[in-house]
């Protein structure tokens, strides 16, 4: 596994100015079934393609409650997002408690990445190994955000996350300008079509594999049940499908190819979804 | 407050501060098979003082649980905003909302950890059993916690508990008892109210009427006499 | 447990230290001043400031409050403004200990302070300010520490009047109109006779019932004054006018040379 002299510890800097440790930790979040969050005006929808570990297993929840106004799908360590979910509950229930109001996401969002921050500069930590999309709705509308282990997060239009979501970001970019003004169920439908996408040819999304949550003006937060995910499922049937092909493997994001050593391959060491 | 109250340089500098106002205001709960009522007056008021004439004391904590509080009104908002964060983080651990029988246990948990310093609040909570049978739990402010059918309590308790008694309990009557239907509790419920009003000045001004069923929960108001 | 240490003076502080964290139980116990063997937190109040006054009217509200401190039944400061400023939607009032108030001021003003260096467009309603307080007062009134004040929290909530009250045990409630102090014998029953008929009066029909209370206030309740603030909540954001004066009318008591 050590490939590389300068990735013994999260505080360690390469010459080049980077933290291998850190982005190792960005890894995990490709290993997590893809997940997809877009808006409109109104409404902000979360996607996930959920995995069973092994035939026995039931299918991995992928998108957590975190208060009326809000909810979380994740992709990476499942159980890092136990803990983050967890930290976002809580600051949501002081926040209502104290205020009798719902903490604006931005804020919150920014309180988690201050939290992530901490491990990606202790030598006695390591950075959460998991990435997040947002989905909330405040005074100042419906936000898609999406936080990474490297702490960085982004107020996103739309985002896809995890394993071979480079097809549905690639679909999302073709797509958004149609976003704000389109209805929700408009809304889902793209956010389908866009999961969708990052399957291998011989793979259908089904009502067991695809967990649908949206939030928006008087609607609290709500992940649909099978019944319902099925409703819109049917509605995206027969479409043109664009898969990325069979290829498990996930495709590369562009990165600057300034180091003469090629970075280390991660292996599975933990529960991902 | 009781380690205080031992010291004696420290009950010389308690001057006139109480912690605890009487607020005022009554609950009255009738719970028949498929409905539960409960009902608050909105008087919100300090000795002489009226503070507002518009103050429900009712709280409705999920789709068929509401819980009536009155007494200390500052007790009240903290044991309420309390409760619903508490039933929050049920939600979110068990992936269900709490029952009312669930909630009845940990409201009288809730209160008698407080047995040194209590919440100053007459509590009636009611909702559906594990049966979905209306139920009515009554609490003193300490956290002892009865399970009734019917139930009154606030200012005006001991003027509304006989009239209860007498028409929904029929102590002392002779005739065979019958199922208490919706409609007569509300009448009860709403007289007794009307009574209480004459002669409590702690109570007045309108009855919040909720009406608890299978199909979720509906409101009704009813004015009182405002002196 | 020390709120006031956590959120003022650390700006990454999370929110369970902070006031009312719902876990706070542990706030209620007295261990430090039971170390030292004796309390000295419970108090009376001292430099004392009277009424405040606040009535709704379609599409904002109006409070009002004069401008002395007593000391007792001495007329010890004539410039204590005690109607503060939050933000474009919300003005308080406080009535009770002058001290208390200016010290639960600077609490609030450094809240303000750090919304705005958010930065982020959303600024603190006045339903969330009372519940705020709600939490602040009965946290204290806990400790057997209370802030000897009544709070008047006025402004627009999602573009709705809202009015509500705070007092020294963490008391709260909302209505169209609230009187603190003496105000509530002598001001409320004029506020309930003016929104009976009509809940929500004009802005002119508002400001002059509060003015004619003031007035008389002024002439019933030996700790007021006649130099007062008046503020105003509505669309033109929360405005505090300028010290006004009460034009009394004399003429009616005996014994007095009338012009």
């Amino acid at each position: 596994m050590f490939r590389n002299q300068y990735d013994s510890d999260v505080t360690v800097w390469s010459p080049q100015g980077r933290l291998h440790q850190v982005e190792y930790a960005m890894e995990a979040v490709k290993l997590g079934s893809a997940t997809i969050g877009l808006k409109n005006k109104t409404h902000a929808v979360l996607i996930a393609l959920k995995r069973a570990t092994s035939e026995l297993s039931a299918h991995q929840k992928k998108i957590i409650p975190i208060d009326d106004h809000m909810g979380i799908t994740i992709a990476g360590l499942t159980a890092d997002a136990r803990m983050l979910s967890r930290f976002m509950r809580t600051e949501c229930l002081n926040y209502k408690y104290t205020h009798s109001d719902l903490l604006p996401v931005g804020r919150l969002i920014a309180n988690v990445g201050n939290k992530m921050q901490v491990c990606t500069q202790r030598y006695d930590r390591r950075p959460y190994g998991v990435g997040l999309l947002v989905a909330g709705y405040d005074d100042l509308g419906p936000h898609i955000y999406q936080t990474c282990p490297s702490s960085n997060y982004f107020d996103c239009k739309a985002m896809a996350i995890g394993a071979r979501s480079q097809s549905a970001r690639t679909y999302l970019e073709k797509t958004l300008n149609s976003f704000p003004d389109c209805s929700l169920e408009e809304l889902v439908k793209h956010g389908l079509r866009a999961l969708r996408d990052t399957l291998p040819n011989e793979v259908e999304l089904n009502t067991k594999n695809v967990s649908i949550a949206f939030v928006g003006k008087a609607t609290p937060f709500k992940i649909l049940n099978e019944e319902e995910t099925g409703t819109y499922l049917t509605l995206i049937e027969g479409d043109e499908r664009r898969g990325a092909g069979p290829s498990d493997e996930p495709p590369k994001d562009p990165q600057p190819s300034t180091t003469e050593k090629k970075d280390p391959v991660p292996v599975v060491s933990m529960e991902t979804e | 407050m009781a380690l205080v109250l031992k010291n004696s340089s420290a009950a010389l500098n308690q001057h006139s501060f109480s912690p605890y106002a009487d607020n005022g205001g009554s609950i009255v709960a009738v719970a028949g098979d498929d409905y539960v009522v409960i009902a608050s007056d909105s008087r919100l008021s300090t000795g002489y003082s009226i503070y507002t004439r518009d103050q429900s004391k009712l709280f409705k904590l999920s789709n068929d649980s509401v819980l009536g509080c009155c007494g200390c009104w500052c007790d009240v908002l903290s044991l309420t905003k309390l409760l619903e964060a508490r039933m929050q983080m049920y939600l979110h651990e068990h992936q269900k909302v709490m029952s009312t029988p669930a909630i009845s246990q940990m409201l009288s948990t809730m209160l008698y950890y407080k047995r040194l310093f209590p919440y100053y609040i007459l509590n009636i909570l009611a909702g559906f059993d594990n049966d979905g049978k209306g139920v009515v739990y009554s609490y003193d402010p300490i956290g002892n916690l009865e399970k009734s059918k019917f139930k009154a309590g606030g200012s005006s308790g001991a003027l509304l508990q006989p009239v209860l008694d007498n028409q929904l309990g029929l102590s002392n009557i002779k005739e065979k008892p019958e199922a208490i239907t919706l409609e007569k509790a509300l009448n009860v419920v709403k007289d007794a109210f009307i009574s209480a009003t004459e002669r409590d000045i702690y109570t007045g001004d309108s009855i919040i009427i909720n009406i608890i069923t299978r199909e979720g929960i509906r409101e009704e108001k009813l004015e009182l006499r405002k002196d | 447990m020390n709120f006031y240490g956590g959120t003022i003076h650390n700006g990454f502080n999370d929110s369970r230290n902070s006031f009312g964290g719902f876990r706070g139980v542990d706030d209620y116990n007295f261990q430090p001043d039971i170390d030292r063997g004796f309390i000295t937190r419970a108090h009376t109040p001292l430099t004392t400031v009277t009424s405040v006054l606040a009535l709704s009217y379609e599409g904002g509200v109006v409070m009002a409050a004069d401008l002395v401190g007593s000391y007792g039944s001495l007329m010890r400061f004539k410039n204590c403004p005690r109607i503060m400023r939050v933000n474009a939607n919300v003005v308080i009032g406080a009535s009770g200990d002058y001290a208390d108030f200016q010290y639960l001021q600077q609490i609030i003003k450094q809240k303000i302070i750090e919304e705005e260096c958010l930065d982020d467009g959303i600024s603190i309603k006045p339903r969330a300010l009372f519940c705020w307080l709600t939490r602040v007062l009965y946290q204290r009134r806990s400790k057997f520490d209370p802030l000897w004040n009544t709070f008047v929290i006025a402004g627009l909530q999602d573009g709705q009047p809202y009015i509500s009250c705070v007092d020294k045990l963490g008391t709260g409630y909302e209505d169209k109109q609230v009187a603190t102090g003496f105000g509530s014998h002598l001001a409320t029953p004029l506020f309930r006779e003016a929104v009976e008929n009509k809940p929500l009066p004009s802005k002119e029909e508002a400001i002059a019932v509060v003015k004619k209370s003031l007035e008389i206030l002024f002439y019933r309740d030996a700790r007021s004054f006649d130099k007062y603030l008046l503020a105003t909540v509505d669309s033109n954001g929360a405005v505090i006018e300028e010290p006004q004066l009460i034009k009394p009318d004399w003429s009616l008591a005996a014994l007095t040379e009338c012009p």
